[in-house]
């Protein structure tokens, strides 16, 4: 059986998001967008500024910088920040080395992706932000499949899967004791689909890196891993280069690459219902084991 | 494009998350990566076929326990209809989660195991489907290869169930029955040919086919305030807009609507959804209404036409499915949710705790534990602009919180 492309966006999911971004607004004092520069959070924010308009967004942006993202990222978040008139925080990861808090991961799989919870965690309480809006969504892997929609936080950060408030008809209760906060996920119902769609339909900027361009790479474990600086590498992994695009967008140093000509948004869709391989199975950090994903969620992850 | 949700119950070993499998698998949903981390994760359990219920069975003490413990949401998508299935445990101890699945399907699936027939797990489904009124119901015989694909079994099972249905007291759900294998495929998306005496749909068949919102239309207008957007801008220096989702029913541009509950009339001067204006508003959209005149209106407060205009009420009998550890006390006092207006309200009484196999009312009841399902009367200390669920179900549902520990501890729907 191939796939039929359906270009439609359903339009349902656009109004239950926004929904839930304008109970945020009303039942929380101080939410925050959590923004990586990635798709999911790029939607999150037409999602916002589609939510209050005529009115301002009425929260920040909140972006943990990991020191190893992409180049091309960092341009575009300051870009659309300054284009839509949002506020933006950032806190980096290496602030949180410097403080001793965390500790720099080593060898050739070392990566900041688990680092960053601290890092983010340190920047909720600063901020005393009681809602951190995210763009995870429920079918990107099976630990998220159970995740509410407003998903109550302790003071650690830690998510009890056993715990979860009932979530009835659209009925959202943001009421929380001191101390907890909540993750609030809007786009819990969308597929990669339904974001490629919706960012298509709305004639959305993104990363340059979505596309098919050229890049040094090095090859490993069967995955294209970008060349840069940040990655350690062994002797045998020579850089080649080649024409590759991404498909989420993590960090240089556990993003991994696909062979690719998409240089049209239109093809990367189709790319995308044809690919043969999830979203996150490019996401090396997810790979470590069977209930990585779990596991980092109990610790705060976002 | 159309989204239809559907909860799928049944108990713990009636293969309702190979179903799922089974569904995605035929539908070509699973993308390579995980098909090959289920042939893994099979393997290691021993098994000599590819067990396509690991692919929903997603915390790790459900892997190690082989059961479902929470609702997880599944998605699928066919050329017409994207597919949200909330995917609820079976146990008698979660059953405040299959209300939870429930409370948002247009479709519920309930499956019954060939072998044993309706069970009591069965009984509770089809209660709270019936209690929820969720409009379609699809009974799935499932593991058919294991009773020879009999007819007469099939049939056995489809004459208890008409028994059950009698009992219950909503009438008006569309109920199909389908005779399936979820191990092998059959009649599931597919026909395998073991079936040759069933002539109706196949399940995935059956989905595509379903139409629903057909009743929207007849439902009031309802549209809860939840935020009064004022930029005071240069640009929209006067902007007075109100924020919020259309419950039920639907607006028009034009339309005389009241406000409650100040009662203060006005008529609707636009309808708008980011920079475009529309001529109408329907149930489910996120719009922003302004009006031709300043009223006093702010969240929490509701706009209706003024043709159809909800009691006020401050006193509510209502059907409710207790979630909570610490059980319901009559006397106390609870954050009551309606959509988004939340109000004090205090137990009067409970009125009777159900049996929900033998559908029998218990009275004299002063408590109501985890996953009791009754009904209780409510005096809130302001008014509720609530329809009777029966009526208008978008808009007669609300939430009891604990004040003290914040926590949702009920479901309710008013009767």
């Amino acid at each position: 059986m191939t796939h039929q492309i359906n270009w439609e966006f359903p339009q349902a999911l656009e109004d239950e998001a926004i929904y839930i971004l304008r109970e945020t607004a009303a039942q929380f004092e101080k939410p925050v967008l959590l923004f990586s520069g990635g798709k999911d959070s790029i939607t999150l924010v037409r999602l916002a500024q589609k939510a209050f308009y005529p009115g301002k967004v009425p929260f920040p942006l909140l972006h943990v910088d990991t020191g190893h993202n992409f180049p091309e990222t960092i341009e575009f978040r300051d870009w659309l920040v300054n284009t839509l008139g949002l506020d933006l925080i950032v806190r980096n990861v290496q602030d949180s080395i410097d403080q001793g808090k965390v500790q720099e991961e080593t060898g050739k799989y070392a990566s900041r992706n688990a680092l960053q919870t601290v890092t983010l965690l340190d920047a909720i309480e600063e901020g005393k932000f009681d809602a951190c809006i995210g763009g995870a969504r429920r079918d990107e892997e099976k630990a998220r499949a159970k995740e509410r929609i407003f998903s109550v936080r302790d003071e650690f950060g830690q998510w009890n899967a056993k715990m979860q408030r009932p979530e009835l008809f659209d009925i959202l209760n943001g009421k929380i004791n001191i101390g907890e906060n909540v993750r609030v996920f809007p786009i819990s119902n969308w597929t990669e689909l339904d974001v490629w769609n919706y960012i298509r339909r709305e004639k959305l900027e993104i990363p340059s890196i979505y596309f098919a361009h050229e890049r040094d790479i090095i090859e490993r474990d069967g995955l294209y891993w970008p060349y840069s600086t940040y990655l350690n590498t062994t002797a045998d992994e020579v850089p080649f280069r080649q024409k590759v695009r991404f498909r989420t967008v993590g960090d240089m140093t556990c993003t991994a690459a696909v062979l690719s000509e998409a240089d049209k948004l239109e093809d990367i869709i189709a790319e995308i219902m044809e690919a043969k391989i999830s979203e996150r199975g490019a996401r090396i950090d997810d790979k470590r084991s069977e209930a990585a994903m779990e596991k980092r969620k109990q610790a705060g992850y976002f | 494009m159309e989204v239809l949700r559907i909860a799928t119950s049944g108990s713990v070993d009636d293969g309702k998350s190979t179903l799922i499998g089974r569904l995605l698998y035929d539908t070509n949903s699973i993308p390579q990566d995980k098909m090959e981390a289920l042939h893994a994760a099979s393997k290691r359990k021993g098994l000599d076929f590819t067990d396509l219920s690991l692919l929903t069975d997603g915390l790790v003490a459900e892997r190690e326990q082989g059961i479902t413990i929470d609702v997880a949401h599944i998605y699928f998508s066919t050329p017409t209809r994207k597919y949200i299935i909330a995917d609820t445990p079976g146990h008698i101890e979660y059953t405040r989660n299959m209300v939870t699945g429930a409370s948002n399907a247009q479709v519920s699936l309930i499956l019954i195991d060939a072998r044993k027939g309706i069970v009591e797990q069965t009984h509770r489904h089809f209660f709270i489907a019936s209690l929820l009124r969720i409009p379609y119901l699809v009974v799935c015989v499932n593991k058919m290869d294991l009773v020879d694909y009999s007819e007469a079994r099939f049939n056995q099972i489809v004459e208890d169930f008409q028994q059950l249905l009698a009992s219950a007291s909503y009438k008006a759900q569309e109920v199909k029955f389908i005779p399936i294998s979820s191990l092998y495929g059959e009649n599931v998306a597919t026909r395998t040919g073991s079936i040759n005496w069933y002539q109706g749909p196949t399940l995935l068949d059956y989905l595509e086919q379903v139409s629903f919102d057909q009743e929207d239309s007849r439902h009031p207008a309802r549209f809860p305030i939840q935020s009064v957007i004022r930029p005071r801008t240069t640009e929209y220096h006067d902007f007075r807009g109100f924020a919020g989702k259309v419950a039920s029913g639907h607006f028009n541009v034009g339309d005389e609507i009241i406000s409650l509950p100040s009662g203060q009339k006005s008529r609707i001067k636009t309808i708008e959804q980011f920079e475009k204006q529309l001529p109408a508003a329907h149930a489910r959209e996120s719009v922003v209404i302004t009006l031709e005149d300043e009223i006093d209106s702010s969240r929490g407060n509701m706009l209706v036409k003024t043709d159809n205009i909800p009691e006020q009420r401050k006193e509510i009998t209502a059907n409710i499915c207790w979630m909570d550890q610490q059980k319901l006390v009559a006397g106390k006092t609870y954050l009551l949710q309606h959509g988004i207006n939340r109000v004090k309200a205090k137990v009067q009484q409970i009125n009777f705790v159900i049996d929900v196999t033998s559908y029998q009312h218990i009275e004299g009841k002063n408590d109501m534990g985890l996953n009791d399902i009754g009904s209780i009367t409510l005096k809130t200390a302001q008014p509720v602009f609530a329809d009777l669920y029966a009526e208008n179900p978008a808009n007669g549902a609300f939430i009891l919180i604990d004040e003290f520990n914040n926590t949702t501890v009920a479901v309710g729907t008013l009767i």
